[in-house]
């Protein structure tokens, strides 16, 4: 393998690792903090590309779609764990279980009735159709960049919400002792509905982002979510910092396994985990 | 509900005392506002019947010790009056407002700080976070409790601000959580155990805090095994026996009154 060509390897596991962050972000959120097992929660990555096709399609601009989609899917978010997950924090996982799984056929059915089973595609904002040439025939495309650009901002992002405002204090704190805080005047079931939130915002964003790159397609927020939680249990349950050093391995790993060793491609994600599981079987960090 | 004289064990009190604990019957009645108050209650864990018809109040910037032995129902009634547990029969009242079995967080916000027993420190957060998730103005607007003025009151806290809350030893945990409670403005106190299991020298420095705490206007409710420091650091003290309130009265006399205490409180 040339420069080159390793070089846009790298940059393509940076963005494929980035992109899944986004959405395993918000499921260690909800699983650690609120000790929620969301099976649904690969249901909002589709969801979110759903939307960007809907409304790429009304507005013209991936852009204005996904300024459009994003408060879309807050407030989503915030009704489904008004109307169902707020109901299960005190339930064992398997009752949470099986009402995510059923969540996951229901929100399969409730598109196919709204969109149809086709594939579809969406185009490129023009902004960012170019390509950066790197050698005589290879390049690479400007929207790749800047995926993994919003998306490392985001990390960033959070990262300060949760380390540095009080909000976040407040959910670490919640990941605690909720009895506690609480007892603090503060109102948990809000914090937890916020929270939620964000993380189906996050999730749905990483399917708008992803629909021009990856198109849009019925079933895909399942593949996103089983590796979503290989990251959530390499990275170690609750932990946003380990959710993002997780999907980076996690990115290269897919990434290079396919280049490198085609025939194993399938198989590196998860012989990563074991290795990663072996080593530390809580994670490479336990829970913040 | 004011006339709390019929829980008296000791009816030959001098009367000056009497007027002191039951204005309502004797004199001119209490006019500080009634922050907590609750109303016969039942409590029960799972079939266990824990509360037996308990009647709690405690006034803006009063002192209240309670008291009672091991299992007699003191973490329960706080718990039911902080909304955690929903009582069977009964009702509590919080600045008059009904707020029987919650929601906790409504409850707190009306003034009411917790210190639990066990301490409930966040320690996946730093001693600074701890205090500074918890700030927030009182009831009427009050700030009379900042960052700073938790690290003037408690200097040990204050060299070791960017420490995990589960690296502190035991009495810097206390002060920590009495820190945080304060944080909030309260109008009132709650300590469960505040000074259980640590050293003497460290209980005094707590000891001396309270009273700075109540001697500041904030309604103060102990519970401590220490029956001594409790009634010198109140003006009414309460014992619970079996899930009833067998005294309700000024501390003054269950200080002198060595009878009641081995009989209710002696080991």
């Amino acid at each position: 393998m040339d420069f080159v060509s390793f070089l846009i390897q790298v940059l393509n596991s940076l963005q494929y690792g980035l992109l899944l962050f986004l959405v395993a972000s918000g499921l260690t959120l909800v699983f650690g903090i609120m000790g929620i097992i969301n099976l649904a929660h690969g249901s909002f990555y589709m969801v979110g590309a759903y939307l960007a096709f809907a409304l790429t399609s009304l507005t013209g601009n991936l852009m204005l779609a996904i300024a459009l989609g994003l408060p879309l899917a807050f407030v989503f978010g915030a009704i489904l764990e008004w109307a169902l997950f707020s109901h299960l924090y005190k339930r064992d996982h398997l009752e949470q279980v099986l009402l995510t799984y059923g969540l996951i056929l229901i929100f399969e059915e409730l598109r196919s009735l709204a969109v149809g089973d086709e594939v579809h595609g969406v185009t490129i904002p023009e902004l960012f159709s170019a390509s950066i040439p790197l050698s005589d025939n290879l390049s690479y495309p400007v929207y790749r960049l800047v995926i993994s650009v919003v998306c490392l901002a985001l990390a960033g992002g959070l990262y300060w919400l949760i380390q540095k405002t009080r909000l976040g204090m407040m959910i670490r704190a919640g990941s605690h002792d909720r009895d506690m805080v609480k007892a603090l005047g503060i109102d948990i079931n809000l914090l937890y509905r916020t929270v939620f939130a964000l993380g189906v915002a996050l999730a749905a964003l990483a399917g708008m982002l992803a629909a021009p790159i990856s198109s849009v397609y019925p079933g895909m927020g399942s593949s996103v979510l089983i590796i979503s939680f290989v990251i959530v249990v390499i990275g170690g349950v609750g932990s946003v910092w380990g959710a993002l050093v997780a999907a980076l391995v996690i990115g290269f790993a897919d990434t290079f396994g396919k280049v490198l060793l085609p025939d194993l491609a399938g198989l590196m994600v998860y012989l990563v985990m074991a290795v990663v599981l072996l080593w530390r079987p809580e994670g490479i960090f336990k829970k913040a | 509900m004011n006339d709390m004289s019929m829980f008296r064990m000791n009816d030959t009190a001098a009367p000056v005392a009497m007027a002191a604990v039951a204005p309502a019957a004797q004199a001119a009645p209490d006019q500080r506002e009634l922050l907590l108050e609750a109303i016969g209650l039942h409590t029960y864990y799972g079939s266990s019947h824990i509360l037996h018809g308990v009647n709690f109040h405690i006034r803006k910037g009063e002192a209240l010790g309670l008291m009672g032995r091991n299992g007699m129902g003191k973490t329960t009634l706080i718990r039911t009056m902080m909304g955690f547990l929903m009582p069977k029969a009964g009702g509590v009242l919080v600045r008059g407002q009904r707020m029987t079995g919650g929601p906790t967080h409504k409850i707190a916000r009306l003034g009411i700080a917790y210190v639990p027993e066990g301490r409930g420190i966040f320690p996946n957060l730093s001693v600074k976070e701890n205090l500074l998730m918890a700030a927030r103005a009182g009831v009427d607007g009050q700030r009379d409790w900042t960052f700073d003025r938790v690290m003037a009151t408690f200097p040990r806290l204050a060299e070791r601000l960017t420490n995990g809350g589960g690296q502190l030893s035991g009495g810097e945990q206390q002060m920590l959580t009495i820190g945080r409670a304060l944080m909030t403005n309260p109008d009132l106190l709650i300590l469960d155990e505040a000074t259980e299991g640590l050293a003497p020298l460290i209980v005094r420095e707590i000891w001396r805090v309270v009273r700075e705490i109540r001697d500041s206007g904030i309604a103060t409710v102990i519970v401590d095994k220490n029956h001594s420091a409790v009634t010198a650091l109140t003006d009414r003290s309460m014992i619970l026996v079996k899930g009833q309130v067998v005294f309700d009265g000024p501390s003054e006399e269950v200080r002198n009154n060595p009878e009641l205490i081995q009989k209710h409180l002696g080991v």
